[in-house]
Parts: structure tokens; C-alpha cells; sequence
């Protein structure tokens, strides 16, 4: 009770506090029709994906009879059933896509404050030679059948697990937010302060700047395992059909006309399907909503780092 | 604080060991640099030769022993095979590009000022974190969910047509071509309006609050307060966001034209950009022609180079504030 009011009042207290919302707000029903309005544009964006579970979850029967609907005449899990009799498959998209997930995840978070750092101590010999390296490709790159010759011929990246991952593990544009975070976060005072105790530099950033900085690896951490688990891209070019142990989930579904025949005639699971028809529509629906699941699952907890202001500072900078 | 600068003046220049451990640590990040990015504009070079992979050779044995230079003729094979589809492929891209850079600035800081200025700040954020939710997705994902809408047989659009009783369409056959640049539109929008509304509404969040009391003490409302104060503070951020897209002018968000489209060659003439055209002719082909391609990939890369450099030569000569180069 006394909580209850204690709140309550703290509240009121903090109304009066920005007295700039009360004189400053839009008229009441201008504000309305602004919040409805938002609303609407946030239900639009979430949608698709509720569809696409919908969709998931009806039975061919009822795709048949009313086509992809809201409102399906026949709801049934058989879909995700058929995705568990082809869980040897299935998982190891799943497996894939998350081995490069979380390895590329870690390597580009080390590549990226390695050079943050090294960029933000002012009096490093290369420090000019390695900002004009690391803007130059801002500018100018060499596009796609340079990169991809020298991945495949030179590098011999074609059909391997490092296909998937160096490609995409530094950026340029994330090191600079990286530097700026180093340049307030960590000043020349705490690296002496180690200096004196007789710690190296490498000791000194995996020590003391490393851990004053989480809120920066965990934001750019963020921002590359969803690149890493959305990626396509990457297995297109550099995996062919000799290297299907490899696909990633992206890439199942990317060719999934194809690879739901394939799954299906597969001889081991060709017992697990006899004399039942493949729920075609739904199955390919079902593949959507487990590869967007673990984006879904971990927005709500991570958000906070996507919407703290991190990436403009490093852009007024 | 005075005691540590005079220290800190005394302990420069960084001694030698120190130098080294700074770049034991850069050093990977090095290694990537030269393999992933350096190497490729190297490899640049293909565009001036007639490219020949040697078997059993390496990249570089091909390159310079077994490949003769070519001069400029990859660049004038990728102009003359043929002219419909070359003009196609840059009024595509640059088209595209233009609408997707003047919305992608219009719409999400009117977003992000509407949105600052509501009054339930948490229905407000919440908003905002459902708006972010499509820029986390692949275009593979988007590209089933415009499936679901727009299949022939199954999709939504069609069944809502026949029960209107309007005949369906076939939305990736080239009856619905004049739809899909609308369409492509609508769909980058969808996916990106979130990020700059994350961007611009952390950007007015840092603007001083006490710009906009006074302003309100002074009387202004609403429309001069963004006039004058919102606009004006967020101005260098908004030209960044603006010159940093010009650069990739000449590129396009493949993605979006490949996987949404369902590369369905009735729709080519809607999706045709120059990154299409050179990933097709690389992977369609049974002997794609090496030469050209790079040629190609050369040929964004300079002319995106030389766009970013006019806008911030621009962008300096008329507001020196904002400029960034």
C-alpha cells in the first residue's frame, strides 16, 4: 500500500517535472490520431509474420479451400511435425546456422575492438596509416566477381565453413563506432593506470577496456549475429551442391522448391513418408517461422542495445 | 586531472615495446583487412585483361602469365551487347536509389519527430521496437512473406480479388509488372523504415532540452519549434545519412531485387539493376566471361567513389558546418 503510493506519488512528481510535456504536447486529439496512427504502422511491420505462422499452421485442405488466410478453416501442427521427422536435415541447417553464428559473431566482436582500440590511442605510429586503411573501403571496393574470384581461386574459400564467415567478420563503419566508444569510455588515465602496474597493451585492453565497454560489443555483437543468421548471401556464391552438409537454414529456404522434393525423396526419411502426402505449403511456412523464432526470441531481451545512441554518437564524431 | 596530463606529456612518445604490443593487437584485423578488402581491388586488374584461369594454377599465374591485357574493351562489351538492357540496368538502379534515398530521409525523421513528441513515451517505444522488427529480417524471409500475399493460386491479394469478383492476378508473371516498382518501393520502406527512425529519434533525444523551453516561453509552437530548433540539430546527421547513401548509389540491395521478385524473368524489367545483371551473368552462364563483369563491379565502385566525393565537396561549399570530408 504505502508502495503503492510511493509510486504514485513519484510519478506525479516526475509529471510535473517535465512540465514540458504539459505545455508542450500536441492537441489532445492530434495526439490520438498520431499514437493510433503508430500503432497501425507497428501492427503492419509484425503482420506478415503472424501470417506467415498462420499460414504455418493451417492444413493443405484449408490452403486449398481458401487459399493462405487469416482465418484458415482447418488449424493442424502436421507441418512442424513433418519439420521433426526431418529433424536430421533440418538440423543441420539449424546446426550450420548457428556454428556460424556465434563463431563469426566472436571473431568479428575481436577484429572490430582489437582496432577500435589501437585506433584510439592517439599516439600509435600507425594510427594515420591504418584510418586511411580502414576508410578506403568505405569508398571503394572490388566488387562482386573480383571478391569472388580471389575467395575461390586465391583464397580457396569455396565450399568451406571460412566461406560463410571472414567474408562478412570486419566493417569498417563499426570500428569507427568502436574507436568513439574507446576514445569517452576509456581515457588515457585508466590505460596509464595499468602502464603503472606494468601491464602490457594487449593485457590492458583485454582487462580493463574490453570490460568498460559491454554495452559497445554487446550492440555491435548483436548487429552481426543477425547479419551472420541471415545471411544468404555468402552461401550462395561459395557453396555449390557439393557442400550441402554446409547449407545454412537461409539457404534451405532459399531453394526450398527444390529441397522439400529432396527432403522428402531422401531415402532415410523415404519410410517416415510413405503413403502420406507432404504438407507442401505449410512445411515451407513452418521453415519461415523457425528461422525468424530466434530473431523474435532474442529482440525483446536485446532491444535496449539497438535503440541506445551509440551508432549516432559514432556518426556526429 | 593537471598532475596526469603532465604525466602524461612526459611518457610520450610511446616508447617502442608499446608500439609493438599495439600492433600485435591490430595485426589480425590487418590480415583481414589486405585478404578481404585489398586483395579484391587488386584483383580490379581482371577488368583490363582477357581472364583465363589455368588449371592447376594459381589466382596469380592466371592473372598475369596466363591472361593477356585487354586495354578498355571489357568496358566496351559490357556497353555493346546490348543498349536496352545496359540503359535499363543504370536508369534502374539510379532510379531506385534516388526514390529509396529521399524516402528513406522524408519518412523516418517525420516518424521520429511525431514520435518524439507523443505523450505515452512508452506506447511510443514500443512502437518504435516493432517498427525495428522487419530490419532484423532476411530478404529470403521477406520474400515468403510477400509470397503469402501475392502467390498466384494460394495468396492473399488473389483470393481477397476473386472474392470482390475481380479476376486474380498473376503477380510474378509480366501482367503485373507496372505494380512491382511500387511494389519494390513499399518493401524497402517496410524493412527500413525502423533503423532511421532509431537513428533520427536517438539523434533529437540528444538535442538540449532547453533549446525547446525556451522556445516554448518564447511562444513558439509546435511547427516553429521543429522548424527551427529539431531540424536545424539534427541537420548533420541527416546529411551524413545522406552522403554515405549517395556512395552506394550505383549499387543496390540485392536482396531485395533477387529473392522478393523470385528472380522471375517476366519481372526483369522491373528489377534490373546493375548488381542483378552482373550476378546473373556470373551464375547463369555456363562460361561466364570474367572480364566484363569486373569490368562492371569496377565501374560502380569509381562512380560511387566519385559521387560521394562531389556531395561532400558540395555539401562543404554550401554549409561548411555539416561537411565531413
Amino acid at each position: 500500500m504505502q508502495d503503492r503510493n510511493m509510486r504514485k506519488k513519484r510519478r506525479e512528481e516526475d509529471y510535473i517535472a517535465s512540465g514540458m510535456i504539459r505545455f508542450n504536447s500536441y492537441r489532445k486529439g492530434h495526439d490520438i490520431a498520431f499514437t493510433l496512427m503508430f500503432i497501425l504502422f507497428a501492427f503492419l511491420c509484425l503482420l506478415p509474420l503472424i501470417f506467415v505462422f498462420i499460414i504455418s499452421l493451417s492444413s493443405d485442405a484449408s490452403i486449398r479451400a481458401v487459399g493462405y488466410s487469416f482465418f484458415p478453416v482447418e488449424w493442424t501442427g502436421t507441418a512442424y511435425q513433418y519439420l521433426w521427422r526431418l529433424r536430421q536435415t533440418v538440423g543441420r541447417a539449424v546446426f550450420n546456422s548457428l556454428f556460424v553464428t556465434i563463431v563469426g559473431t566472436v571473431l568479428s566482436v575481436f577484429l572490430i575492438s582489437t582496432m577500435g582500440y589501437v585506433l584510439s590511442r592517439k599516439h600509435f605510429v600507425l594510427r594515420r596509416f591504418y584510418t586511411v586503411l580502414i576508410f578506403i573501403p568505405m569508398l571503394f571496393s572490388g566488387g562482386l566477381l573480383s571478391t569472388y574470384v580471389v575467395n575461390t581461386q586465391m583464397l580457396g574459400l569455396k565450399n568451406t565453413y571460412l566461406a560463410l564467415i571472414l567474408p562478412l567478420a570486419c566493417s569498417s563503419f563499426y570500428i569507427i563506432v568502436m574507436r568513439s566508444f574507446f576514445d569517452v569510455m576509456v581515457p588515457q588515465e585508466v590505460i596509464e593506470s595499468g602502464q603503472i602496474d606494468g601491464a602490457s597493451h594487449i593485457r590492458i585492453f583485454f582487462s580493463l577496456a574490453l570490460p568498460l565497454s559491454k554495452p559497445a560489443l554487446a550492440t555491435i555483437g548483436l548487429f552481426q549475429s543477425f547479419a551472420y543468421w541471415n545471411d544468404w548471401y555468402q552461401a550462395r556464391l561459395y557453396l555449390d551442391s557439393g557442400a550441402k552438409s554446409l547449407f545454412p537454414l537461409q539457404y534451405i529456404l532459399m531453394n526450398i522448391e527444390n529441397n522439400i522434393k529432396l527432403l522428402a525423396t531422401n531415402d532415410s526419411f523415404a519410410s517416415a513418408f510413405s503413403g502420406i502426402s507432404i504438407p507442401g505449403e505449410s512445411i515451407r511456412m513452418a521453415i519461415v517461422v523457425i528461422t525468424v523464432l530466434p530473431i523474435m526470441l532474442a529482440y525483446p531481451f536485446f532491444q535496449r542495445y539497438f535503440t541506445s545512441g551509440l551508432i549516432v554518437g559514432a556518426i556526429k564524431g | 586531472m593537471k598532475k596526469s596530463k603532465a604525466k602524461y606529456k612526459k611518457t610520450k612518445p610511446v616508447s617502442i615495446r608499446e608500439s609493438v604490443e599495439m600492433f600485435i593487437l591490430s595485426l589480425p584485423t590487418l590480415i583481414w583487412y589486405v585478404l578481404f578488402c585489398y586483395l579484391p581491388m587488386f584483383g580490379l586488374l581482371i577488368a583490363f585483361k582477357r581472364y583465363r584461369p589455368a588449371a592447376g594454377r594459381g589466382f596469380l599465374y592466371s592473372l598475369f602469365v596466363n591472361s593477356e591485357w585487354a586495354g578498355l574493351d571489357n568496358f566496351r562489351f559490357l556497353f555493346a551487347n546490348n543498349k536496352a538492357t545496359t540503359i535499363r540496368m543504370f536508369v534502374n538502379t539510379i532510379g531506385y536509389n534516388i526514390v529509396f534515398i529521399l524516402l528513406s530521409i522524408l519518412l523516418p525523421v517525420t516518424f521520429a519527430i511525431i514520435l518524439s513528441n507523443i505523450k505515452s513515451q512508452k506506447l511510443a517505444k514500443v512502437c518504435q521496437s516493432a517498427m525495428f522488427i522487419p530490419y532484423f529480417l532476411s530478404w529470403v524471409v521477406v520474400g515468403y512473406f510477400v509470397y503469402a500475399f501475392l502467390s498466384t493460386d494460394n495468396g492473399l491479394i488473389n483470393h481477397m480479388l476473386v472474392q470482390m469478383g475481380r479476376s486474380p492476378v498473376k503477380w510474378y508473371q509480366a501482367e503485373a509488372l507496372p505494380a512491382w516498382p511500387f511494389i519494390l518501393v513499399l518493401l524497402y520502406i517496410w524493412k527500413n523504415v525502423g533503423y532511421g527512425m532509431v537513428i533520427y529519434l536517438a539523434a533529437i533525444k540528444g538535442i538540449d532540452q532547453t533549446l525547446y523551453e525556451s522556445a516554448v516561453i518564447d511562444g513558439a509552437g509546435k511547427w516553429q519549434q521543429v522548424k527551427y530548433i529539431t531540424l536545424p540539430q539534427i541537420k548533420r546527421i541527416i546529411v551524413i545519412m545522406f552522403i554515405l547513401s549517395l556512395g552506394r548509389i550505383f549499387n543496390s540491395d540485392f536482396g531485395l531485387f533477387y529473392q522478393t521478385t523470385r528472380n522471375s524473368s517476366s519481372l526483369t524489367p522491373a528489377f534490373l539493376t546493375i548488381d542483378v545483371y552482373l550476378f546473373n551473368a556470373l551464375f547463369s552462364s555456363t562460361r561466364p566471361v570474367y572480364g566484363y563483369i569486373s569490368a562492371g563491379g569496377l565501374l560502380q565502385s569509381v562512380l560511387g567513389c566519385l559521387t560521394i566525393l562531389v556531395a561532400a565537396w558540395i555539401v562543404k561549399k554550401v554549409d561548411p558546418e555539416s561537411a565531413i570530408l
